[in-house]
């Protein structure tokens, strides 16, 4: 069984004029990580409020087909059913924040479900570990920075043991070492056996940790395939994608006869291809 | 003109802000802010506009210290878009938001509309205009927030992150906008992470640690530095890792190659010498 299925989804916002998803039909299975990427208003963030049924019971709206998570539909369950299936992290950790320590932070969800407390406390020691919290433990969360913040908000959603970490730009308020430090994180979550969606617009700090990358545009799904073949497509730049710069030099090669063979994600594997080609 | 001249700022007084901002942006001026998390970007941003007056020292807005200005006389010549579009928004529809900050600073209703109609347009947020910013996506939010002050034109232009979950297409059409009010006269300073943002858009950046100022010149110069890179926390653009991990085999690849044109050149030297 796949962790999320859409089968044929579609969703409009009350009084909007056109279809945040259209026709949507894909499914995600345990292990993957998943970039979905795409122009602004392309329907990413539509997409992952549909996989904890945020869309449409939260927000409301006309709808068409059906989502399943962890087998179960999205319009028949109540949202709290997806709470502990789907974790959801987003762009400003503060507005995910509810309390006033790190590790009531993180016991905030799993009380709520009713989680016995000895079993609370295990987890809250276990994700203090993981995501290397010992020091803001005594810290109110306004008095973090924006990654550590990020990084108490990623502990609080693992507190549900959720099987799939569903993240809408986790990285676009932070510095750039603090955005790596958190990337680096959800991509060991990844080894470690979680299934992950991550919303990025800047390919080029995800590209490389990704299984798959998910196009969209106008609410469709126009590409879904291994990154370096969905990067190396011109539909990248027609429809408004960043692809990454050593990408972009590559196709630029590329249209003046020269073939790498490899698509490069990052700096240093399009200097090793160019290294590579003139030792052939 | 703004001048700020020895600004100290503490939220709670034990943990220090800002200590001792000087700076002067003239009229017309196009500069950055960058650092890193927690090094008082914001902070200074909100002096400019007088959301947060200096415990010691002076901001001084076209002359006047702004002590004994108010608030919304301020706001006039200085407005602000937060970081957090959240923090700014709080109508129920985009076409609300976007014509509150005209109508207060006394347009009519028609003159509002128009004004309102062609931001949205210039920040691609057509089909919007009846929609609650809270059913948008955060990369949404940010631009409507953006067209609620950008509608009104202020003399200054004070941004934090404004290029936050936008689109390679979506920052340029922010970066023309920018551009376009620019050479109306506007001054426009921006805080960001974004450093390719930056060196294709502000000739001047002003780098950021700790409460103070550690560079302040031209973009090239600013960003050459060593210090800002470590201390500003920023991710070398991929464009330098390339061209580092190529002049590590190629010597004769130039120490500074900085656009993707420069990029595709050297390679093609390298292959055709090969």
């Amino acid at each position: 069984m796949a962790l999320v299925e859409f089968a044929d989804f579609s969703f409009k916002y009350l009084g909007a004029d056109s279809l945040a998803l259209k026709r949507i039909t894909l499914t995600i299975d345990e292990g993957e990580y998943v970039v979905i990427t795409g122009p602004s208003g392309c329907g990413k963030t539509t997409f992952c409020r549909a996989i904890n049924a945020l869309v449409p019971q939260f927000h409301r709206g006309y709808v068409a087909g059906n989502v399943y998570t962890d087998g179960k539909n999205t319009r028949e369950n109540e949202v709290a059913t997806f709470a502990s299936v789907a974790g959801l992290v987003f762009q400003n950790p503060e507005n995910q924040l509810v309390t006033l320590d790190v590790e009531k932070e993180i016991a905030f969800g799993p009380e709520n479900l009713g989680v016995a407390p000895n079993e609370i406390r295990r987890r809250v020691e276990e994700l203090i570990e993981l995501l290397d919290l010992e020091e803001l433990r005594e810290k109110h969360p306004h008095e973090m920075s924006g990654g550590e913040q990020q990084r108490v908000a990623i502990a609080a959603t693992l507190a549900l043991k959720p099987k799939v970490l569903v993240a809408d730009e986790p990285t676009s308020n932070l510095d750039p070492q603090s955005a790596e430090t958190i990337l680096e994180i959800i991509s060991h979550l990844n080894k470690r056996g979680m299934a992950v969606v991550l919303v990025e617009h800047r390919l080029d700090l995800v590209a490389q940790d990704a299984s798959r990358i998910v196009l969209m545009n106008k609410g469709r799904i126009v590409a879904d395939g291994d990154p370096r073949e969905i990067l190396a497509m011109d539909l990248c730049e027609e429809i408004g994608v960043g692809v990454p710069k050593a990408t972009q030099v590559y196709k630029r090669l590329r249209t003046r006869g020269v073939e790498l063979g490899t698509v490069p994600l990052t700096g240093v594997e399009l200097a090793e291809l160019v290294q590579e080609a003139t030792s052939r | 003109m703004i001048i700020l001249e020895d600004v100290h700022y503490s939220y709670d007084g034990v943990y220090t802000a800002l200590r001792g901002i000087s700076l002067q942006i003239d009229d017309g001026e196009r500069l950055a802010v960058i650092g890193a998390n927690g090094a008082g970007k914001t902070t200074m941003m909100k002096h400019m506009n007088g959301l947060l007056r200096p415990q010691k020292g002076r901001v001084i807005l076209d002359g006047q210290d702004t002590k004994y200005m108010s608030v919304a006389e301020i706001a006039r010549a200085v407005g602000l878009v937060f970081q957090n579009p959240d923090h700014q928004l709080f109508l129920d529809s985009v076409k609300k938001e976007v014509e509150f900050g005209l109508r207060n600073l006394g347009f009519t209703e028609s003159e509002a509309e128009q004004k309102r109609q062609k931001t949205m347009v210039n920040l691609g947020l057509e089909g919007f205009t009846e929609r609650s910013p809270f059913t948008l996506s955060g990369g949404e939010r940010k631009r409507v927030a953006l067209a609620s002050v950008l509608s009104t034109e202020p003399r200054f232009l004070a941004l934090d992150e404004p290029t936050i979950g936008q689109d390679a297409h979506q920052k340029s059409l922010l970066a023309q906008m920018l551009t376009e009010m620019n050479k109306r006269g506007r001054t426009v300073a921006v805080v960001t992470h974004d450093i390719e943002f930056v060196i294709e858009n502000f000739p001047r950046t002003i780098a950021m640690a700790d409460g103070q100022i550690i560079a302040d010149g031209s973009t090239s110069m600013v960003l050459s530095n060593d210090e800002v890179i470590e201390r500003c926390a920023l991710a070398l653009p991929q464009m330098t890792l390339a061209a580092r991990a190529l002049r590590n085999v190629f010597p004769e690849v130039g120490q500074r190659l900085t656009l993707l044109s420069e990029l595709e050149e050297t390679i093609m030297g390298i292959l055709g010498g090969a």
